[in-house]
């Protein structure tokens, strides 16, 4: 009997036992639905028994058409297709969440007083969106690109990896929904509350069991790098999520719950979560995209093996330490300010270590710069990261921090690395995947790919000179004593002050979303086999083409 | 070439390279979260702290559904001018009872920890419904809805147990006046408005939002408001001593 | 348990563990049996287009 035979009956028999389990949690949630008298809470178990139910009929379906059990041979390119367009779905989204509360800060009109679209429950949501369901759509869809074929072996599990997808789409709605109607722990980053944490640890337990599935039985002696990046961001993920989200619910029937910590104890576990949400989300998880699209793209391999796995320790072991440099000057005791400073600035150096590995891939190749938008777009996001990543340690000396924190100059500094490394290297590895996975020859137009970099990017300038100047100014406005010793601004002319920096910061953004909005359209028509007639602008493009001719076995 | 040709249930390198990673970054969190929770130095040894009262705990909780955290912070750190512009330092001892803590990260609108006093009721009330009526320049959403809604549909003494559970001193009797003490804090005529102040001291007991038909969501986020940072009598708080660090 | 006696302890302990993970990794990447099994690694994303199973 050949594998593939094996794999299929294996499959089916999974499917068959995949609806008791259906069935387990759309009993949980119609038994929500009868005892709960939290209007939110009956919604989300709604939703919660429609996904579910959806998923059972599904299963029913092809049980019944004979179908149970089926699958495309080879690599598991199905699932990341369906990361590649929600990512892009979510990245729109969530970037445009985030313009609209950026114009609310220029004119507060526009918060229209309701409880659904004031600031503070929008901002959650634009957080949430472009992290978690942006960036994390990305980081499911690329790491199981990288995993299954530098492991040379079919992703693991045959309905697991389809259960990650849709388990986290469900958890962003569930998010989502819920800050909008007023369900939130207010932890930033961590705002979902309880049962939608527990969802989401279900999710993501199956998810490291997909990723550890596929190395398990890879046909390589040597796990590639980018999956060890990969791997920490999984497993860092979900330390830092059981752990600050900790809470007691008030009741098993509502959506309110209390956080287990508290004070300054859960100050130190919130920002060592909240930065590790960058260092281990935003960071690692990327670099697994730096460490295996660059190469792939240049056709080149890494520039040091041996320097990205210095990298990988270095920069876990010096991570998990920083969180304390976002509470300098505050309750918490000095000793942990210290140990927050010391390993801040510490983090320099492997940052940069990353970031020469990446940028000197290139070395020999550096022509493609002129000829390739996407590698153009990877390049400048390492480019990105290793600006962010000295901006951070300078912000982690406690004098300078004294000054930019609480300010806009840390929202600069999030979004530098945010749009300009994690938004970038996601663009281009979206664009080396979708001519891949929808095997097209190549993307639809490259021009588009170059007025998506350059609007984008100079969308991202003027965010960040705004909040650069914005930031300091404040900073340097709340500090400034008048001749006779006093304070010389009241609070409120410090806000005044701000006006025409937001207004410049929330014009950058329109221009990002109206850059990922070329890029989606882009996308769209290379999934529909379409090309534009621009030949004198596509060399032969690394890999795209070779792909294409791929037999799926 | 297979070097994995044996079938194990957990393959060696991978497991290596997971629990070294799991080794490596849990060092970082054991060292600095660990000893807040066994030096005794870590929160200052002061009179005053109690928890919310139930209508503050309702307030509080309104301000984190309505994400008041992303603008205000209420952390005064120990910098010469923060301690001009809103009064003394904030201590850890001051949000030990907070669950989850709300020191946030950004100042939009102005620092919040010591608001409490600062304001009359009439001003939040005003200021709450349309800011911009008060304070020309300011960029803060509008909250005129707080004045229709009650403050509480479910029982209040659930959180309040919930909150014993993580830690909080609620006793038994005021769980059990629970329901009781939170209409009586917004109506200072009512019988058990004595009964407040003495469970809670310092708790504020006005009709706050001006309404005396409804103990109000605007009620609870103003008596919330309006006891932060009150409760350490800072002229007879001793920096120095024991809590010197 | 004293601030005093958690920060020499650390101040001590930590130095020696950090110079040693940090010497471990350094020779795991320096060491010279492994450059061959590196450069095939590094190679691993150029010729992914053959599955194995």
């Amino acid at each position: 009997m050949n594998i593939e035979q094996v794999r299929t009956d294996r499959a089916a028999l999974g499917e068959l036992f995949a609806l008791p389990a259906v069935a387990l949690v759309i009993a949980i949630g119609v038994a929500e639905i009868v005892a709960t008298r939290d209007a939110v809470m009956t919604f989300h178990a709604g939703l919660l028994v429609l996904a579910a139910g959806a998923a059972g009929l599904w299963l029913l379906l092809r049980r019944m058409g004979g179908r149970a059990g089926e699958h495309e041979a080879g690599y598991n390119h199905a699932v990341v297709r369906a990361g590649v367009i929600a990512s892009m779905f979510w990245g729109v989204a969530g970037f445009l969440v985030g313009d609209v509360i950026a114009w609310q800060l220029a004119y507060p009109v526009l918060n229209f007083d309701l409880p659904w679209t004031n600031f503070g429950r929008m901002r959650p949501l634009h957080t949430s969106a472009v992290i978690f369901a942006f960036g994390g759509n990305v980081l499911i869809a690329t790491s199981f690109f990288a995993v299954q074929r530098t492991c040379r072996t079919r992703l693991a599990g045959h309905m697991a990896p389809w259960f990650v997808f849709w388990g986290y789409q469900l958890f962003i709605v569930l998010a989502a929904t819920g800050y909008l109607l007023g369900v939130t722990q207010s932890k930033e980053y961590a705002e979902p509350e309880w049962y939608i944490d527990l969802w989401l640890t279900v999710v993501w337990v199956v998810y490291l069991l997909v990723f550890l599935g596929t190395l398990f039985k890879r046909k390589e002696p040597h796990i590639y790098v980018a999956n060890w990046f990969f791997l920490a961001f999984i497993v860092t993920v979900a330390m830092l999520h059981i752990i600050n989200n900790a809470a007691i619910p008030v009741s098993w029937t509502g959506t309110k719950s209390y956080i287990l910590w508290s004070g300054v104890q859960d100050a130190m576990t919130q920002w060592w979560y909240g930065h590790n949400a960058v260092g281990f989300f935003l960071t690692a998880g990327f670099l697994g995209i730096m460490y295996y699209f660059v190469p792939k793209r240049v056709e080149r391999p890494v520039y040091s093996y041996r320097l990205s796995i210095v990298h990988f320790w270095a920069l876990i072991f010096t991570y998990i330490w920083a969180g304390p440099h976002h509470l300098f000057y505050t309750a918490l005791p000095d000793w942990a300010q210290t140990l927050g400073m010391t390993f801040s600035i510490i983090l320099w150096m492997p940052s940069w270590g990353g970031m020469i590995n990446g940028l000197m891939t290139l070395s020999g190749a550096w022509d493609k710069l002129r000829t390739d938008p996407v590698i153009r777009m990877l390049v400048v996001s390492v480019a990105f990261y290793g600006m962010s990543t000295f901006e951070g340690p300078l912000m982690s000396i406690k004098a300078v921090n004294s000054l930019s924190h609480y300010t806009d100059w840390t929202i600069g500094h999030v979004h530098s690395g945010a749009l300009g490394w994690v938004g970038f290297v996601s663009f281009g590895a979206l664009y080396c995947l979708t001519p891949w996975l929808w095997q097209r020859k190549r993307l639809y137009s490259l021009r588009l790919v170059e007025w998506h970099f350059w609007i984008s990017t100079l969308g991202i300038l003027l965010y960040i000179t705004a909040m650069w100047v914005s930031g300091i100014l404040q900073g340097l406005m709340w500090r400034a004593y008048n001749s006779l010793g006093f304070l010389e601004y009241s609070f409120i002319e410090t806000v005044e002050a701000m006006h025409p920096f937001y207004i410049i910061r929330a014009l950058g953004g329109t221009l990002f979303v109206f850059g990922s909005l070329i890029m989606a359209y882009n996308l769209w028509r290379t999934t529909r086999g379409d090309e534009a007639d621009e030949t004198i602008m596509h060399p032969e493009v690394a890999s795209a083409s070779a792909l294409a001719k791929l037999p799926a076995e | 070439m297979s070097a994995w040709a044996k079938h194990k249930v957990f393959e060696t390198k991978s497991m290596v390279l997971l629990i070294g990673t799991l080794i490596v970054v849990s060092i970082g969190g054991l060292v600095e979260i660990m000893p807040l929770y066994f030096l005794g130095s870590t929160i200052e040894k002061v009179e005053g702290i109690r928890p919310y009262s139930p209508l503050e705990l309702v307030g509080r909780n309104i301000y984190i559904r309505e994400g008041c955290y992303n603008c205000h912070s209420q952390m005064i750190r120990s910098l010469r001018d923060e301690v001009e512009r809103y009064g003394p330092y904030s201590l850890a001892a001051e949000s030990m009872y907070d669950h989850p803590f709300q020191w946030g990260s950004k100042r939009t609108g102005p620092d919040l920890a010591r608001v409490g006093g600062k304001y009359s009721d009439e001003w939040h009330v005003a200021h709450m419904i349309d800011p911009r009526d008060i304070v020309p320049g300011s960029i803060m959403p509008g909250y005129p809805f707080l004045m229709k809604t009650p403050a509480w549909s479910s029982d209040i003494a659930d959180d309040m147990r919930a909150n014993r559970m993580a830690g909080v001193p609620y006793t038994d009797a005021m769980i059990a006046a629970a329901s009781a003490d939170l209409q009586a804090q917004g109506d200072p005529d009512s019988d058990g408005a004595e009964a407040v102040a003495q469970r809670y001291p310092k708790a504020v007991v006005r009709d706050f939002d001006g309404d005396p038909e409804l103990v109000s969501e605007m009620d609870a986020l103003i008596a919330y408001l309006q006891m932060l940072g009150t409760l350490v009598d800072f002229s007879v708080y001793d920096a120095a001593g024991d809590n010197l660090r | 348990m004293t601030y005093e006696s958690v920060t020499s302890f650390a101040q001590i302990w930590g130095m020696f563990f950090f110079i040693i993970v940090f010497g471990a990794v350094l020779a795991y990447a320096l060491w010279p049996s492994n450059r061959d099994k590196f450069d095939r690694a590094a190679r691993s994303p150029l010729n992914d287009d053959i599955i194995e199973d």
